[in-house]
């Protein structure tokens, strides 16, 4: 089995063990303050650093190419309260348009 | 039906398919990263939610172990456990139906529960089942969609879809961005994942954010 399996299955497992968990532990374990807080900055810190590793490296190494254009499109798109499939496209045909042209 | 019901069925119906219809980019995305179309639909039904499959598809994407990604995605799916603990009390549901509400307790299904709280806790247990089960068939229908549109692309690049994956994780973190003290992490994260992708093993950059998250939750 392939790192790809792994990961689709390892994932998928973990998953449901975490939700399935939630409903079966009292509530109030997570009422306080502090858990409520680090429960909305980790997905922030995870998925800011997904944006910059997927749009900044390749292999171990930083570049800049033609994502940073797609993601640039992207970030104007959000700022102007684009919708989310709007927010991608935009990215993709921008990115999709330097990568060809250049 | 009543007004009251109505009401809860259209947000969750709108929601449902509006959300559902961004597994086309999650299809797409896990294609393009070097899943199967088999991968990426079996990841929407297994996993189903969304920021842990493009977590997951991105880390390994960029060249990361399945372990860093399966930990990455487990992090993301961490606040799940906390929706299930929020809505168990008000599902009240035991056995094989509450093995499906953890499955479809996601971000959507427990907001749209929360938002019917002033029609009663009926209509917040409609609005979770009819938004979960809602998201769920779009979701994965969506997500056959976009699998094999990406499958017929050939390369991926030629069509964008590589700036799509980081364009569909920034489209995520926006509105999660609400204070200062967010918008101050968001970037220290940008700049630490950079700072660390030449000397950590890929993946690695990732996952030690979460770490800054610790910190910073546990100054507050």
């Amino acid at each position: 089995m392939n790192a790809f399996w792994v990961a689709t299955f390892g994932t998928s497992v973990i998953a449901f063990a975490l939700k399935y968990t939630g409903h079966n532990v009292p509530e109030k374990i997570f009422s306080h303050p502090k858990v409520q807080a680090i429960n909305a900055l980790i997905p922030i810190a995870l998925l800011s650093a997904l944006v910059a590793v997927q749009t900044f490296t390749e292999k171990s190494k930083l570049i800049a190419d033609h994502r940073l254009a797609g993601v640039g499109v992207a970030m104007i798109a959000l700022i102007l309260k684009a919708p989310f499939p709007v927010v991608v496209i935009s990215a993709a045909v921008s990115s999709a348009a330097i990568y060809n042209w250049f | 039906m009543s007004r009251i019901e109505s009401t809860t069925f259209r947000d969750s119906l709108s929601v449902s398919f509006t959300v559902g219809a961004y597994g086309t980019a999650f299809g797409a995305a896990a294609v393009a990263n070097g899943f199967s179309v088999l991968q990426a639909c079996l990841l929407s039904l297994l996993t189903f939610s969304g920021a842990s499959q493009f977590a997951v598809i991105g880390v390994l994407g960029a060249g990361g172990s399945a372990l860093s990604g399966i930990a990455t995605a487990s992090l993301l799916g961490v606040r799940n456990g906390l929706y299930g603990v929020i809505m168990a009390p008000r599902l009240k549901v035991k056995g094989f139906k509450r093995i499906i509400a953890a499955q479809v307790t996601i971000d959507e299904s427990t907001a749209v529960a929360l938002g019917q709280e002033v029609r009663g806790e009926k209509a917040m247990r409609q609005g979770f089942w009819l938004t979960g089960f809602g998201v769920f068939f779009f979701w994965n229908l969506f997500t056959v969609a976009g699998a094999l549109g990406a499958q017929a692309m050939g390369d991926i690049r030629a069509w964008g879809l590589d700036s799509a994956v980081p364009a569909a994780f920034l489209g995520l973190v926006w509105p999660r961005l609400v204070t200062n003290r967010d918008r101050a992490l968001a970037v220290g994260c940008v700049v630490f994942a950079l700072a660390m992708t030449p000397i950590l093993p890929a993946g690695l950059p990732i996952i030690a954010t979460a770490f800054i998250a610790i910190a910073v939750g546990l100054r507050t």
